[in-house]
């Protein structure tokens, strides 16, 4: 099936060009950092994750997204995800592709990768990270392929996928929460140390995946004859409504946790993010734009969603709804919770964090990898419907 | 010449055999060897999960006192503050001693000894007015060797691991450099080598003892196993020589000197709350 995606039009081949040149920069960037050390990133010991690892975080929660269209697909028999079901599987497999990029470009040995196999240590969280994330790797691209060729050749699905299918569910949960336990299970880091924070993780992903899902549907309308159809794209809008509203609610809980309990550790990053940090005489507030925009973005984002005419009639707006809570819940995790987190250090100091112009085109380079990857799987996904037809 | 080569293929590759599962060859058979040994050596290991569950059973803020070695430090800072110029000493004795680079840059700063605020270092201790001489002193700080470390379980690789003495130690070859540990060290006594670090060496100047390290791989205070092992003090302790204001020793041993000053003394220890049994404690 390969070759549907080798056939396009000008405006497939710029894209893919225009994100090769970012994928190429980002190679060069990354060849630089492999030769000096993680030194070329804005890490030190204080902030010793930055964007690769939030990035890395909020994908995860795009990838567990993909299983808002397959599970009333598969379990409910919702027939109109029918055509979408495989948006969401091969978003999963870009996602995860760039989850694990993160992770290698993160690593200060990437060539002892493999230790991680060789000297398992199963009390680790990353470990059973590594298990999930590759497993539900594993579960997408081969779900996703097999479904779509036993399309093309206009017979149903062998009967031994489904196994694999409703297999991915409850993986579609675990990569989330297992992702949400690297950060809950560390003692010592008040921000992190929440039982909220998987719920919340999966809250968010279950709003930012399928507000991916609504703006690549929406634009694969315009660029392409695929229609995923008006009553599967509505169904989805309230599925981001109410994840989005239970994201916002859970953040609320941990202002209340901190602010009402009056817990020094327990404000100290929250009153960082949202209002900045006082310190030795010192403001530390470098975040607060990114929060506050996550506050706007998700006000604008769920007024465009809910008020009818924007959701209903007009695609443009719904669209651009979706866009905002998806870019919103990105400032939210992506940025403001791993980089909060580290906020204040153990030893009661302040350190900012300011990524260097390499890292964020390492950053920017994996990204557009995943847009790549994503636009090759949806241009193959929608030859093959195209075809049938 | 062919033949040569191939016995140094051979030597090399059961050397390298040896290296890789040697070790674990020999502690079966060790252990192995009689059942009385077995347990023995089994019960010696605190990094095995029995030790885990008693001190979870023990409950918050208690200590349990298990058989086998707990290697321990008191930090005595009325004696740092009779000798001002003492923490100093001990911090450059010992990043020399391991070879720790120096970088100015903070971005790379990399430490494994450090003079910090009573503040900083005892947060949950409150201090609204701080007497004097906490205020003037600084409190040094190092890595607690804790006895259920968040970062041995944090690591997915086992390079950082429970010494069945308790010393809490790394080994640089296997770490990945994820940096997991960083974040699950409550403490923040980690560093990791963000640019090589024999450029923050003046190389013909090093400890030949100890190895220098690669970029790419997390640091910290190794309590001088390298040390212990020969039997002697850990740097620091050496430094402090006759002030003793540092006290090293087995903190399971009844007799030992560290357990009479423990006795002694009121110590307090560093954020007891994070439940990891420390196994460095303060005389304030």
């Amino acid at each position: 099936m390969f070759e549907k995606a080798l056939k396009g039009n000008n405006y497939y081949w710029m894209w893919l060009a225009f994100l090769g040149t970012f994928i190429g920069i980002a190679a060069i960037c990354y060849v630089r950092q492999f030769n000096y050390g993680l030194g070329l990133t804005g890490m030190s010991r204080d902030v010793s994750w930055g964007l690769y690892i939030s990035q890395f975080t909020f994908l995860v929660g795009v990838a567990a997204g993909g299983v808002m269209v397959v599970l009333p697909y598969y379990i409910h028999n919702y027939k109109e995800f029918a055509k979408i079901t495989i948006l969401g599987e091969f978003l999963a497999i870009a996602a995860l592709l760039m989850c694990l990029s993160f992770i290698v470009v993160d690593l200060g040995q990437p060539m002892r990768m493999l230790n991680v196999i060789f000297h398992a240590q199963p009390k680790s969280m990353l470990f059973y990270d590594m298990l999930v994330l590759n497993g539900y790797l594993f579960l997408n691209i081969i779900c996703g392929w097999v479904i779509l060729t036993s399309e093309r050749k206009e017979v149903p699905p062998p009967k031994w996928i489904y196994f694999f299918v409703y297999l991915s569910i409850p993986f579609a949960v675990s990569i989330h929460t297992v992702t949400a336990m690297l950060y809950c299970g560390l003692p010592g880091r008040h921000f992190w140390l929440s039982a909220i924070v998987a719920p919340r993780f999966l809250a968010s992903a279950f709003a930012a995946g399928p507000a991916f899902i609504v703006v690549a549907a929406l634009i694969l309308k315009r660029v392409s004859h695929f229609d995923a159809g008006k009553k599967a794209i509505d169904k989805l809008v309230t599925i981001i409504i109410y994840a989005a509203l239970v994201n916002v609610f859970f953040v609320g809980l941990e202002f209340f946790v901190g602010y009402y309990s009056n817990m020094p550790g327990h404000i100290a990053t929250l009153q960082y993010l949202f209002f900045g940090l006082e310190h030795n005489g010192h403001m530390y507030n470098n975040l607060v734009p990114f929060m506050w925009g996550f506050v706007v973005l998700f006000i604008i984002g769920i007024t465009l969603l809910s008020i009818p005419y924007t959701r209903r009639h007009n695609d443009f707006w719904l669209g651009a709804g979706a866009a905002a809570i998806f870019i919103s819940f990105w400032l939210d995790k992506g940025v403001g919770f791993v980089l909060g987190g580290f906020v204040p250090t153990p030893l009661e100091e302040v350190v900012e964090y300011y990524p260097t112009a390499n890292e964020i085109f390492i950053t920017i380079g994996v990204w557009a990898m995943g847009f790549f990857v994503l636009t090759v799987l949806y241009k193959i996904a929608i030859g093959v419907e195209q075809e049938i037809e | 010449m062919d033949k040569k080569r191939r016995d140094f293929l051979k030597i090399a590759g059961v050397t390298t055999l040896a290296g890789l599962g040697g070790t674990t060859v020999v502690d079966r058979l060790v252990s192995g060897s009689s059942p009385v040994q077995a347990r023995a050596a089994q019960e010696v290991d605190p990094a095995e999960h029995g030790a885990g569950e008693q001190t979870a059973a023990a409950g918050h803020g208690e200590e349990v006192v298990k058989s086998g070695n707990r290697l321990g430090m008191v930090v005595d800072l009325r004696k740092f503050r009779e000798h001002p110029e003492l923490l100093e000493k001990v911090r450059q004795a010992c990043h020399a001693e391991h070879n720790v680079p120096d970088f100015p840059n903070k971005k790379d700063v990399i430490k494994w000894i450090w003079p910090t605020g009573f503040e900083n270092a005892f947060p949950e201790h409150s201090t609204y007015h701080l007497n004097e001489s906490s205020e003037d002193n600084k409190v040094p700080v190092f890595c607690n060797h804790c006895d259920s470390p968040p970062c041995v379980k944090a690591c997915p690789t086992r390079a950082t691991f429970k010494n069945k003495d308790g010393i809490v130690a790394m080994d640089y070859h296997r770490c990945i450099g994820c940096r997991f540990c960083m974040a699950a060290c409550p403490y923040g006594m980690r560093s990791f080598n963000w640019r090589d670090p024999r450029a923050g060496l003046d190389m013909n100047n090093i400890n030949r003892r100890f190895p220098t390290r690669m970029r790419g791989v997390v640091e910290k205070c190794n309590f001088c196993a390298e040390r212990v092992g020969l039997g002697e003090q850990p740097k620091c302790v050496e430094v402090c020589g006759e002030t003793k204001a540092m006290i090293f020793g087995n903190l399971n041993d009844p007799e030992s000197e560290i357990r009479k000053v423990l006795k002694e003394n009121f110590t307090i220890q560093r954020k007891p709350s994070a439940g990891t049994h420390p196994s460095v404690f303060y005389i304030v």
